[in-house]
């Protein structure tokens, strides 16, 4: 046994890949039982494939490229169950099929209240108003006039593993931690656009609206506002996507995602929050004592294992990548600790690409696995000190029922057949 | 060319992109640069401000002149509302129960709702005003969403009299149950001990750690052989 992966382990991994998840526990073993076995040939070596005579399709036959087909089964999926509509909805991420930390703009997970709203960008405008010296309206046109900045930054939404507080619920890190995207933005400070209006000195909150059938409305306390946040209307190099707000959307650096106003159409200035419907009734945080926590806006540090995970099990014994993402949003992540025995040892991994501000950051584990069970768990540490907590930590302070910022460690069993399971260890 | 790119063209040609470090500047200092005004965009008219500054706060600002009676708010309701939200407000399916629950708010299953939960009567103004009903909003009459509020403030008990009429006077007299219960966050205090000098990396538990909680016997996760739909 090796211990870099062979040709004939990437070969086996390509036919199992086609057969979905057929194999898995069956035989598990480090190296292939197919190609080239007892001395016999693999065809796809010896015998010239289509592809490999006959012309592929010619330059323009995806004139905005797509995925290919091999790819179909990485999609945001949703959660028929958990909602009323799917104009009033969400779906998820595939992060067990992602790598690096930008997350693909159509894999970006969606959250509507009034579904996706189709807008001309010639048809849209801005307008500011309230506490300002000049009330203003922007067309598009004029916000591409302003300066700019590129930025990555992670959008987690504050309901992201918010099934969870009860117990395991979900066989999927798509389904548990799908909630969450990473890109790159280009937009302008939002600072630019508030110095032009020139905001009144009693100017402390903005209330921002969304040009959508639910008229999004969220407050933003002014000094956020004025610090890092972003009128974006591109993300990863090309415009935004419609479900992500086009033709222009706020970004609210490390805050959770419903104060990302999409569709953006209005900045009004006033001197106190507006209590608005999605910061009352929605993303407060009951508490068990029947109170609740109000403005509860920055994400915690949390971390997962994206592969394993219950869509992605372990089918080889011997080498294995043991991958995932941490994100923070008071600032970057400063180490990751994984363990592999339920949290008696942790190893702390290694974290490969941009370490940025409140971004998405990589981490992974190169490990041997001899097939013996194993019970996953990473732990992100952030800039500040913070270190993730154990879900029972949580649940101690926070009780069962708030919901939203459930950034507790999750635990993924790995059987003895590499199928591998979301549970709660104790 | 200009001096800039004539450095970073001699940068790329020297070979020393490598080295490039990552350009990092904050939003604050493109900001401050342009501290001066740039002259984009135009005045806002007084129609064009009025047409979209329909949201209401909790001190009455942006309440419009209006009034309803919770009488001709059951009847509204009935007709544009009860069909998702049920006659009483009670939800039908999965759409939101908004009124009952009250004292739920410590029960292993609270019902959140208009009555029980929401701090402030004018949430509910803004909101129905700009979102209700689903799929036609911003189609209600100042006076329809008077009524409406009435209503529903009467489903939750809070207002008793059903030939109560409320209008931009007397709105900001209606208190609502849950209101005191709302506090700041207050996590960097209240989880001060999230913030751990040395987490644990050795035997940091017993070895008897087992499995009391799996998803799988749940059994909610969408069926994956069933695929997703793409389309
Ligand atoms: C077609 C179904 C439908 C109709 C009709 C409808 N609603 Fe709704 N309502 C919804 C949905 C869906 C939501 C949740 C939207 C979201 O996800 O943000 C909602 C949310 C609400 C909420 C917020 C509930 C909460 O707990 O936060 C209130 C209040 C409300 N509706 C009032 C009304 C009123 C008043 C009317 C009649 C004028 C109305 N609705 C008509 C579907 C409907």
């Amino acid at each position: 046994m090796s211990d870099k992966p062979s040709a004939a382990i990437l070969n086996r991994r390509r036919f199992l890949g086609a057969a979905g998840l057929a194999g898995t526990g069956a035989a598990l073993s480090a190296v292939s039982a197919f190609a080239g076995e007892g001395g016999k040939p693999d065809p796809l070596i010896t015998e010239v494939q289509d592809w490999n005579r006959y012309l592929g399709d010619g330059v323009q036959s995806r004139p905005y490229g797509s995925p290919s087909k091999f790819e179909k089964d990485v999609v945001r999926r949703d959660v028929a169950w958990l909602t009323a509509s799917p104009e009033s909805s969400v779906n998820f991420t595939p992060l067990h099929r992602l790598d690096g930390i930008i997350t693909p703009s159509g894999l970006c997970f969606e959250r509507h209240h009034g579904g996706v709203a189709e807008i001309n960008p010639a048809d849209h405008r801005l307008m500011i108003n309230g506490l300002v010296e000049k009330p203003l309206v922007f067309t598009m046109e004029d916000i591409k006039r302003m300066p700019r900045v590129n930025k990555i930054f992670f959008l987690e939404c504050a309901a992201n593993s918010g099934m969870e507080w009860r117990g395991a619920q979900l066989n999927g890190c798509q389904f548990t931690h799908g909630m969450v995207h990473n890109v790159m933005y280009t937009g302008v400070p939002l600072k630019v656009l508030l110095d032009e209006a020139g905001l009144k000195p009693n100017a402390k909150w903005l209330m921002l609206e969304g040009a959508d059938a639910a008229g999004m409305n969220r407050s933003l306390p002014i000094e956020k506002a004025l610090n890092d946040v972003l009128i974006a209307f591109a993300m990863n190099g090309e415009a935004l996507r419609p479900e992500q707000g086009y033709p222009l959307r706020a970004v609210i650096p490390g805050w959770e995602g419903n104060l990302w106003v999409k569709w953006l159409r209005r900045i009004e200035a006033g001197d106190q929050p507006w209590q608005t419907r999605e910061e009352t009734s929605k993303y407060t945080d009951l508490m068990a004592d029947g109170r609740s926590r109000k403005l509860t806006f920055a994400m915690d540090a949390k971390s997962v294992v994206t592969n394993p995970s219950p869509q992605a099990p372990l089918k080889y014994k011997g080498r294995n990548v043991l991958t995932g993402i941490a994100w923070s949003g008071r600032g970057t992540i400063k180490r990751v600790d994984v363990t592999l025995d339920g949290g008696r040892n942790w190893q702390s991994a290694r974290i490969d690409g941009p370490v940025l501000d409140k971004s998405l950051t990589r981490f992974y584990v190169d490990f041997d696995w001899n097939g013996q069970e194993m019970m996953i768990q990473s732990r992100a540490i952030d800039s500040t000190g913070y270190v993730q907590p154990a879900k029972d930590e949580l649940r101690k302070v926070r009780g069962v029922n708030s919901i939203y910022h459930n950034n507790g460690i999750q635990t993924w069993l790995v059987r003895a057949g590499g199928e591998t399971e979301n549970v709660e260890i104790g | 060319m200009s001096r800039l790119a004539k450095l970073l063209f001699a940068g790329v040609l020297g070979g020393s992109l490598a080295a490039t470090p990552i350009v990092e500047v904050s939003a604050q200092q493109v900001a401050a640069k342009s501290s001066a005004k740039l002259g984009l965009g135009r005045l806002a008219l007084p129609e064009e401000v009025s047409a979209w500054d329909t949201d209401v706060r909790p001190d009455g600002k942006g309440l419009p002149v209006g009034k309803g009676t919770v009488k001709q708010g059951d009847v509204i309701f009935q007709e544009k509302c009860a069909s998702c939200h049920g006659e009483f407000g009670q939800g039908v399916g999965r759409y939101p129960v908004i009124a009952g629950g009250i004292g739920t708010l410590k029960a292993d299953r609270p019902d959140k709702t208009v009555g029980s939960f929401w701090p402030d009567a004018s949430t509910f103004f803004d909101y129905v005003k700009r979102a209700m009903p689903f799929g036609n909003a911003q189609s209600l009459t100042n006076d329809e969403v008077y009524a409406l509020t009435a209503y529903v403030l009467s489903m939750n008990d809070i207002v008793k009299d059903e030939n109560f009429e409320l209008n931009e006077k007397n709105f900001t007299s209606i208190k609502m149950p849950n209101a005191a219960a709302f506090y700041p966050d207050d996590r960097e205090t209240a989880e001060k001990h999230f913030w751990k000098k040395d987490p644990c990396m050795k035997d940091c538990r017993a070895a008897t750690t087992k499995v009391i909680g799996r998803a799988v016997s749940v059994d909610v996760t969408p069926d994956s052989k069933a695929g997703p739909k793409v389309d």
